[in-house]
């Protein structure tokens, strides 16, 4: 489709232009690597110059040092953030921590995400219910991100609605902690896994569907090695959110954590309380090690472009 | 009755500013500059845009036609590096800002003479390490607190009076045990450490060389077992005392309070024998001021009895004016927050920013707040 | 039926659960901002609606609401702009390098915000600071575009890819002029995915605060700051109820915008 683009921009004006604005589409149109250059100087130079360029000022840093004397960064080589990183075990335990909750909360979130996208990509016959069922699914979307933790610190809080609903049981709330953060990230990523999910089965046929449940009988067989090859892309997708979303977190770990640490939090005290930017950039390299390892990896699935 | 109460303190105060700026210099002029930049902690400068009813800066706008803009601080650093813009007149600083304003030039000593209110402030803030050099005041005292130590007088019996209560790796009460979630509380325990362990030579629990930072960071991590929760939020506090799973622990006063006015749970604050750490805050007058006038005035204006109280009572700590306590709507609240007991407020020992320089001769060799940074994270796990 | 009936049943249970998850917590929020008790506790002892009259009284929250509007729609015009050259660029043509693109595009929401917010205020500081330009709303806008440019990517190349050329070139086969076939025939082609991506991101700018914690100036005060600022203050918890409650209410108006503009509203959430 693209090499057609290019030959298209060649034959596209006969008549004669008039005034700067048509001479210059003319121009450009006669000229595709011109018009690709123009089109891409501006998001180039915010994403690679501003961005990366960004990036990079930050993790230069994180080989530099904060002088403990003057509180100044000093600019000279040094090895020892990473050092005190990988030496002590807290942050090793940490980070473990870290991705065990972004594993669950992918895993989870793509359990719940399969069945009600499957439900509302290809179980609804009224297209209406459908979409009602989209805007409630995609609701919470649209609510502002710390509302959301401030509903959990309400659920899980020792006096909250948990506690209230479950002490007729006999039961009690895990209390705000590691438990509630899991909960709270799960519903905070949930949507981002159901809509790219939704997305795959609905560019599945419905006939394929038919086909596959008539195989004789046995749904789960049919599921498992014919519909959820087809929607992996979306599956993947959503992970790519669920999954380094997680990873980043540190302000829903404040709200419904107390004291529980995540990976985010260590980048955090060390920048915006302590003020050691060359210390939190060092930290800061793992996050960005894996989600890059794991973006590379999904683009070959061309996940990507199910986003 | 009441209106005319404030009409005569209001004249009174008019006089004694009249007679005190005719002792000075007569070529100094004091009439205000009709504006205002002040960098505040939040809560510090109502004028209404939180709730209409809490509004201290409107009344002063209109009484001294000095337009105020008020600038929220959220952090020290953040304060200061405002403060060096030269765009403010003045700052409400905490003991973590005040010193590096000061050596820094970035705040003028202040001439007590021209704030009238300053004479009845509580002496034991006045002159301190924390807002003075050389003798000369650099700020006026605003209000202070500590962190106490808070217990449910239901359950932790006889009343606990050391810190010993949530330290002692047997305490009674271990696992129901409350901590405050800040790198900061690692002076906490080297507080105590000052005092049941001389041996490690602890002068200042802010100025901790290693092995005395060792210390109290293997004092925290051993507490860490007997921890409850720690709270970083009041409201995590309020929860979970309320609800039982927490009894004993550091607390500032407001917690105690809104505990209390529950009506579920009983509490108890003390300052233990060890003493506690707490804050003290300060305005400061910028060396570059463009409105010094309107700084002065709102110095004073700030620390008048009923002003001042009306912050206290918002903020939820110990006004630093004398006669406030007899303006709060709650008649209580001084003898709560003890803003009149000298005893107590020795007993404090402020909060600062650890810093590399011990500041009493051991020269550079103390552990700086980056480092308490990693350790707190070290010892939360 | 696609789907055989029992298959469907459990689908339908499991969905159900979901929806239940999903809603009973913002339901909880709207219910406690009534909560007489200043103190928050379960169930409300009282009803009572003055925390809503306070937070409408509230200067704070409406200039920090009014931030947040300025900022978010700054962001969602500038990302509409550089989201739709690159996916022209992307999508329309070949060249070097133009499979790393989709992956540096994605890159700004795919890194933890800590990552970009960090990395935004450590180059702003060296570059921007030294050429008198403070840290403010302008910064703010700068770093809220950088990851906003991807749903209007997403959503734009999703739609060149479904048209193709055909009309296009159909247009100009025709003799139309660039611009004539840019604004009679691309354009509506793409106007709902515009709409779509625009919405998406106008709507991940007025929500977000990681970011904005690192790229915000001293005393401006965008909506998820105000909430955050005062979420753990003394007294200031009954009005962020009611804030927060308010905000739920908000956030059904995008829904029911993209719902109104999109001619299929089951792909009105757009694509993320």
């Amino acid at each position: 489709m693209s090499s057609q683009g290019l030959t298209s921009g060649g034959r596209s004006v006969t008549t004669a232009p008039s005034g700067v604005l048509a001479r210059t589409t003319t121009a450009l149109s006669r000229n595709p690597r011109a018009r690709l250059a123009l089109l891409l100087s501006a998001p180039m130079f915010w994403l690679v110059v501003l961005y990366l360029g960004s990036l990079a000022t930050m993790f230069a840093a994180s080989v530099w040092q904060v002088d403990s004397f003057t509180g100044q960064v000093q600019r000279t080589f040094t090895w020892d953030n990473f050092h005190t990183l990988l030496t002590n075990s807290v942050y090793r335990t940490i980070a473990l921590r870290t991705v065990m909750v972004a594993l669950i909360v992918t895993v989870l979130s793509a359990v719940i995400a399969v069945p009600v996208a499957l439900l509302m990509a290809k179980g609804l016959r009224s297209s209406r219910t459908r979409a009602l069922l989209v805007i409630a699914i995609s609701m919470p979307l649209w609510a502002n991100y710390l509302v959301k933790g401030y509903a959990w610190r309400i659920m899980f809080d020792e006096r909250g609605v948990l506690d209230w609903a479950l002490h007729p049981l006999g039961g009690h709330t895990p209390g705000l902690g590691l438990t509630a953060t899991t909960v709270a990230l799960l519903y905070l990523w949930l949507p981002y896994m159901i809509l790219p999910v939704y997305a795959a089965f609905e560019r599945l046929p419905n006939s394929l569907i038919d086909a596959a449940f008539d195989l004789g009988g046995r749904p789960w067989f049919a599921f498992r090695t014919v519909i959820l090859p087809l929607v992996m892309p979306g599956v993947i997708a959503g992970s790519i959110f669920t999954f380094s979303l997680t990873l980043g977190d540190y302000i829903m770990v404040k709200i419904v954590g107390r004291a529980t640490q995540l990976y985010a939090n260590v980048v955090y005290d060390n920048i915006g309380v302590a003020g050691d930017l060359p210390f939190a950039a060092a930290a800061a390299v793992f996050p960005v090690l894996v989600v890059v390892g794991y973006l590379v990896a999904v683009r070959r699935t061309g996940a990507l472009e199910s986003l | 009755m009441h209106r005319n109460r404030k009409l005569a303190s209001l004249a009174m105060l008019a006089a004694t500013a009249l007679v005190l700026s005719g002792c000075g210099s007569k070529t100094t002029n004091t009439e205000g500059e009709g504006a205002l930049n002040i960098i505040v902690w939040a809560g510090y400068a109502e004028d209404g845009s939180t709730d209409p009813k809490v509004d201290w800066v409107t009344p002063f706008e209109k009484k001294t036609g000095c337009q105020t803009n008020v600038k929220i601080g959220n952090t020290s650093d953040e304060m200061v590096t405002l403060m060096r813009s030269g765009e403010y007149d003045g700052v409400s600083a905490s003991g973590d800002a005040t010193l590096r304003l000061i050596y820094g030039g970035d705040v003028a000593a202040v001439d007590t003479s021209r704030v009238p209110n300053y004479k009845t402030i509580s002496s034991f803030l006045k002159d301190r390490p924390w807002n003075s050099a050389d003798g000369k005041m650099y700020g006026i005292p605003h209000g202070w607190g500590a962190n106490v130590l808070m217990w449910n007088s239901d359950v932790v019996k006889p009343a606990p009076t050391s810190w010993s209560v949530v330290f002692d790796p047997n305490s009674k009460y271990a696992g129901k045990i409350t901590a405050y979630d800040s790198p900061i509380y690692i002076a906490d325990a080297a507080l105590y450490l000052m005092k049941t362990q001389p041996a490690l030579g602890i002068k200042d629990p802010y100025s901790l060389d290693q092995k005395q930072f060792d210390a109290a960071v293997a004092l925290l991590t051993q507490q860490r077992k007997n921890i409850g929760s720690y709270w970083a939020a009041y409201t995590d506090e309020v929860s979970s005392f309320g609800q039982g799973s927490n009894v004993v622990g550091t607390a500032w006063q407001v917690n105690a309070n809104l505990i209390q006015g529950e009506g579920k749970v009983k509490v108890s604050t003390t300052v233990p024998a060890e003493g506690a750490t707490g804050w003290s805050d300060t305005w400061m007058l910028s060396s570059k001021a463009k409105h010094p006038n309107c700084m002065y005035k709102w110095m004073d204006w700030i620390t008048s009895p009923k002003v001042n109280a009306q912050v206290a009572e918002y903020f939820g700590e110990a006004p630093a004016q004398t006669l406030s306590c007899d303006y709060t709507a709650d008649k209580t609240f001084c003898d709560t927050y003890h803003a009149l007991d000298n005893k107590y407020a020795e007993s404090i020992y402020y909060w600062t920013t650890p810093r590399a320089e011990c500041g009493d001769g051991r020269g550079k060799i103390c552990v700086d707040y980056a480092d308490w940074t990693k350790a707190w994270t070290a010892i939360k796990g | 039926m696609l789907i055989p009936r029992h298959v469907r049943r459990v689908l339908i249970g499991v969905t159900a659960v979901v929806l239940l998850f999903i809603h009973i917590p913002l339901l909880v929020v709207l219910v406690n901002s009534f909560n007489t008790s200043r103190v928050f506790g379960w169930p409300p002892r009282g009803l009572t609606t003055q925390w809503w009259s306070r937070a409408v009284e509230n200067e704070g929250v409406r200039s920090a609401l009014l931030t947040s509007i300025k900022a978010a729609s700054a962001a969602t015009v500038l990302a509409l702009v550089l989201g739709t050259m690159t996916a022209f660029a992307v999508s329309r043509y070949r060249f070097f390098g133009r499979s790393v693109i989709s992956l540096v595009v994605v890159l700004p929401i795919a890194l933890p915000g800590i990552v970009t917010g960090m990395a935004l205020n450590a180059a702003f500081t060296t570059t921007l600071k030294p050429l008198g330009i403070g840290f403010g709303l302008f910064t703010v806008i700068l770093g809220h575009t950088t990851f906003c440019v991807v749903v209007v990517f997403n959503n734009v190349v999703a739609r060149l890819q479904r048209v193709g050329v055909s009309l296009q070139e159909a247009s100009a086969d025709l003799g139309a002029r660039p611009w004539t076939t840019a604004r009679l025939v691309t354009f509506p082609l793409l106007r709902s995915a515009l709409v779509a991506g625009g919405v998406l991101a106008f709507g991940l700018s007025f929500d977000e605060i990681v970011v904005t914690t690192f790229t915000s100036g001293p005393g401006l005060q965008t909506l998820p700051q105000w909430i955050f600022n005062n979420l753990f203050r003394p007294n200031q918890g009954p009005i962020v109820n009611a804030v927060a409650a308010g905000l739920l209410l908000l956030s059904v108006a995008p829904i029911w915008a993209a719902t109104k503009l999109s001619a299929d509203p089951a792909s009105a959430s757009g694509r993320l």
